[in-house]
């Protein structure tokens, strides 16, 4: 069976994906991630996930162009850059 | 030299030799996670006899690379069972598993010592033996029953024995679900040793009184 390992770097940090790990179960998933991503102290905590229990999800259609979905629908510089010279404290 | 240098040593030996021999697996132990995790373990194992070596030499005024490594292999503690060399992984789980359940009994009696600095370290060592322990159990419960598994265990049970002073042994019998046999006392090395120590000695040795 292959587990998904993620590893929180420090307490209160998002989880982020480390690597895999083929184990037979939970428990020898749970030993060998603790020596794998462990045992340097580089990890606060560990999520140990069945790779079978993610789901994966691709293709996200936006065939009429809704840039106003969209983050570079926005000029935030542009904006920002008017809304300081109204302000008087354009960055110099 | 004093019982609690000689307990020290005992000790320490068991932790450098065995670690020495469980790193022997790596880079062809039976999975690329087990050869991570084994090697981890093997590097604890050295790890918790450089503590108990340190804690002896300030009692023998000497340092702890010279008693891991100046000793002759006649003048090292160890029990048998660390020494020998199996390199099938049925005889090495069987001596692991054997291994980390009479250190358990050993570290609970050193914790509750009156010896503060005795108690300090074998409670730490104890909190990274719980992850040798689970790996330990894991790997038994996995093998259990397999006919070399349980032919190895029965060979190595009287080694084990071995390691732990007579009155924690009967403890021992009961945790491993076996009779009591005749214990493979400390005290007399193989020439299994004496090719590990060749070995394990070989760069120290290669410029005497060099600081690494």
């Amino acid at each position: 069976m292959i587990f998904e390992v993620f590893r929180q770097e420090r307490r209160g940090q998002a989880f982020a994906h480390a690597g895999s790990i083929e184990a037979p179960d939970l428990e020898f998933a749970e030993a060998w991630a603790r020596e794998q991503y462990g045992r340097r102290q580089e990890s606060e905590a560990l999520w140990v996930v069945p790779r079978d229990a993610i789901l994966e999800v691709h293709d996200f259609p936006d065939e009429l162009n809704k840039t106003y979905h969209r983050v570079d629908g926005y000029s935030l510089k542009a904006k920002l850059k008017e809304a300081r010279e109204r302000a008087g404290t354009a960055a110099s | 030299m004093s019982e609690r240098a000689q307990r020290l040593l005992e000790l320490a030996d068991d932790e450098l030799i065995l670690g020495w021999r469980d790193s022997e697996w790596t880079g062809i132990a039976p999975t690329l996670e087990e050869d991570v995790a084994f090697s981890s373990i093997a590097q604890n194992e050295i790890g918790h006899a450089r503590a108990l070596y340190e804690l002896a030499a300030g009692d023998l005024d000497t340092t702890a690379d010279a008693l891991a490594f100046d000793r002759s292999p006649e003048e090292y503690r160890s029990a048998p069972l660390v020494e020998l060399r199996r390199l099938d992984w049925a005889h090495t789980i069987a001596r692991h598993w054997l291994y980390e359940c009479a250190d358990e009994l050993r570290l609970a009696e050193l914790k509750s010592s009156d010896d503060a600095e005795v108690a300090g370290l074998a409670t730490k060592m104890d909190r990274e033996e719980v992850y040798h322990r689970m790996h330990a159990q894991m790997w038994a419960d996995r093998l259990c029953g397999e006919e070399r598994f349980e032919s190895a265990v029965d060979e190595l049970w009287p080694y084990a024995l071995g390691v732990l002073s007579p009155e924690l042994r009967t403890a021992l019998a009961e945790r491993v679900g076996r009779e009591q046999v005749d214990a493979v006392e400390r005290g007399s090395h193989s020439d299994e040793l004496r090719e590990l120590h060749e070995e394990m000695t070989m760069v120290r040795r290669s410029i005497p009184g060099a600081t690494w």
